[in-house]
């Protein structure tokens, strides 16, 4: 298909595909911004959305032909010019941002209609695309400074979507200033770290700067530097204790948004981290990472996913439970690269694309059921299984592979995770992902209780008859829900993906 | 010890504006008070960036020949010689010879040799990027202080207050159920 697609595409466009991807939406962005009209401002976003899914798939061809694809901006090759890189490690992050961008704009139509008022959408919209662009720029970008703007474009424009959630729920404003405060402090600590680089190696494209770094050995200044930017980027991806912002931003932005967000934007901050300490410095030439893999990584992993899944199980407001359950699973993902081997690094990017899938279709579900109820608490998902069955067994599917239980991704990714695992022998940390495994069943099951087990709810003394959300909604929502069962039992591609990823960033250097 | 504090004294007012600007951010409760000490935070990390660019006795990085006044004909010529000055600044006399070699006549020789000149004497320049990267960044830090600000705007139509903890008081009656 990829092929095909291929031989229908323009050379130049095939040729400049790694910097169209990031430029189409950035250039969108204004355009939906001044027609005033909600609904154009959507379409919109779906041509942009659409042609990101086209290019990562021409992307997805030229990889698999040429192995890395580097475009040098404007014809200034490296280590001068910045470069743009698409390898094995940042392409399937593409294609998750891809396509979750993808299967959320169509989602986005009912449900911000219903939630933001109409003259604000276009400039919803517009900010939707310009988060996109940001996103997908620092996964591509191949040069330091570049990552720091574009980690602040995307930033800026959550800031604004979060916000947007204030025409429900005044306290989406509070978050939003929390979250800008907080991101505004973690991106400063990055450039910070940026800086000390540049000063240690006068470049900033990062291929050169991993060279002269093996060249030149480590001093004090990297390794401040690899502190600066874990910190900075560590927040960002919300790595317990930086994950305050976190829970009231997720709770009170619009449905869409946290569904969008949840998916991508701590997953590329995450994808920087393991590319600035992989890309840029060698674990194995570099004693003060490997001591950071163990005693910030691994273990500051393990305690997050303890003590968030701890909080998870304490909330009342589902969304915020949620919230606090990603944290939980940034957790894993710390763990399996504090691991330090191909294996680990390999199940936190399985962790990566599969906690994408599953708290995409959990956010989706809870959307769908905002949409005909409001949802601030667990009792209000009362008596939905009966109401809104779709969506209720949507929400189930993704709540029992969060779990882990057999049958999902879930399991598979904690699967390989626990192998990792036990590979470096460390019996502790395969106690911790079972006890947070079973903590994740208390905080699911609770939801689950409710949906499944209550009776449904009243309105006027009856119950309310049986309804269901529009289509588009229903339909980006089932196909990820089917994914969470689909690729358990065709784990292949995306376990293999991940693999080729870690072996690409191990063996890179 | 006092060596090293006079070499690097540069970064001591740095620091201490860095870290003022990240003690107001945490210690303040009113959020446009907030915003200031974020900003002193990233402009002290711009001056950084800038401290790092300069090098001693470099000349600003400007190419010789956007000295002269204008570009009279033949300014190719005379820009080629003032090239091949900087590469080669270490032979005064041989440059002057090649800057007169490549004017077109006497007049435009003389201009040539004169940035030639010039050029010889700036064999060392300081360092342009970090105040380009700055440049972008101080947009950065524009907009997300017009973020925040216009944030805090919406906080007080909807909060009637910019204190933290009124804001803090008033979602904790929410989220408990009381009245506000």
């Amino acid at each position: 298909m990829i092929d095909f697609i291929a031989s229908l595409t323009p050379d130049a466009i095939i040729r400049h595909a790694p910097v169209l991807i990031v430029v189409l939406p950035l250039i969108l962005a204004p355009i939906a911004a001044i027609i005033p009209s909600g609904r154009a401002g959507w379409s919109i976003s779906l041509i942009g959305a659409l042609f990101v899914g086209w290019m990562a798939l021409i992307l997805f061809g030229q990889v698999a032909e040429h192995g890395v694809i580097e475009y040098a901006m404007g014809g200034w090759s490296a280590p001068l010019g910045i470069v743009y890189r698409v390898d094995a490690l940042n392409l399937p992050v593409l294609a998750l941002i891809g396509t979750i961008g993808l299967l959320c704009v169509f989602y986005a139509l009912p449900t911000v209609s219903d939630e933001i008022d109409s003259k604000q959408q276009p400039l919803f919209y517009s900010a939707f695309l310009i988060c996109f662009a940001g996103l997908l720029g620092v996964t591509i970008t191949g040069d330091a400074f570049n990552v720091f703007v574009f980690v602040e474009i995307s930033s800026l424009a959550t800031y604004a979507l979060i916000a947007m959630g204030a025409g429900k729920d005044r306290r989406a404003l509070t978050a939003s200033y929390n979250y800008l405060i907080l991101g505004t402090i973690g991106a400063t600590f990055f450039v910070i770290g940026v800086g000390f680089l540049y000063m240690a190696t006068g470049t900033l494209n990062m291929a050169d700067m991993a060279r002269i770094l093996a060249e030149n050995g480590h001093t004090r200044v990297t390794q401040a530097a690899f502190a600066f930017i874990v910190v900075g980027l560590g927040l960002k991806a919300a790595m317990f204790p930086l994950h305050v912002w976190l829970p009231n931003a997720y709770a009170n932005a619009p449905s869409f948004v946290t569904a969008f967000l949840a998916s991508t934007a701590t997953k590329v901050a995450f994808y920087a981290l393991i590319r600035f300490i992989y890309g840029v410095y060698h674990p194995e030439d570099a004693h003060f990472v490997m001591m950071a893999f163990t005693w910030v990584f691994a273990v500051v992993g393990v305690i997050g996913m303890l003590f968030a899944s701890v909080q998870a199980v304490f909330q009342t407001d589902p969304r915020r439970l949620l919230a606090y359950s990603s944290v939980a699973q940034v957790g894993y993902m710390m763990l399996g690269l504090g691991l330090g081997n191909a294996l680990g690094l390999a199940a936190a990017l399985l962790h990566l694309v599969n906690h994408a899938i599953m708290k995409g279709t959990l956010f989706m579900a809870l959307g769908a059921f905002g949409l005909k109820f409001g949802i601030r608490r667990i009792s209000d998902l009362n008596g939905l299984g009966r109401t809104m069955p779709a969506a209720a067994i949507a929400f189930t599917v993704a709540g029992i592979s969060l779990v882990g239980v057999p049958l999902t991704i879930g399991f598979t990714s904690k699967w390989y995770l626990i192998l990792a695992v036990l590979e470096r022998g460390w019996w502790w940390a395969v106690a911790a992902v079972i006890i947070s495994s079973l903590l994740a069943l208390a905080y699911i099951a609770r939801m689950l209780a409710a949906i499944w087990m209550e009776d449904s709810p009243q309105r006027d003394g009856k119950p309310v008859a049986r309804t269901r959300a529009p289509w588009m909604v229903l339909a980006p929502m089932s196909l990820l829900a089917f994914a969470n069962v689909y690729f358990f039992f065709n784990a292949d591609p995306l376990v293999s993906m991940a693999q080729r990823a870690a072996a690409a960033v191990m063996v890179g250097h | 010890m006092l060596e090293i504090i006079s070499e690097r004294f540069v970064y001591i007012p740095i620091i201490i504006l860095m870290m003022t600007g990240l003690y107001v951010v945490i210690s303040t409760g009113n959020l446009v008070k907030r915003m200031v000490g974020l900003s002193l935070f990233q402009t002290s990390v711009s001056l950084i960036y800038i401290a790092v660019a300069k090098v001693f006795g470099g000349a600003p990085p400007i190419l010789p020949e956007a000295h002269g006044e204008g570009y009279p004909d033949g300014a190719a010529d005379s820009s080629a010689g003032a090239d091949h000055a900087v590469v080669q600044t270490d032979h005064g006399s041989q440059i002057v010879e090649m800057a007169s070699d490549h004017g077109s006549d006497a007049g435009h020789a003389a201009e040539a040799v004169s940035h030639a000149v010039d050029a010889a004497h700036a064999t060392l320049y300081s360092n342009p990027l970090p105040h380009v990267l700055i440049l972008t960044a101080i947009v950065v830090g524009v907009a997300t202080l017009a973020v925040g600000l216009a944030l805090v705007v919406r906080i007080r139509e909807a909060y009637g207050t910019i204190e933290d903890d009124a804001l803090n008081a008033a979602d904790y009656s929410v989220e408990t159920g009381g009245t506000e």
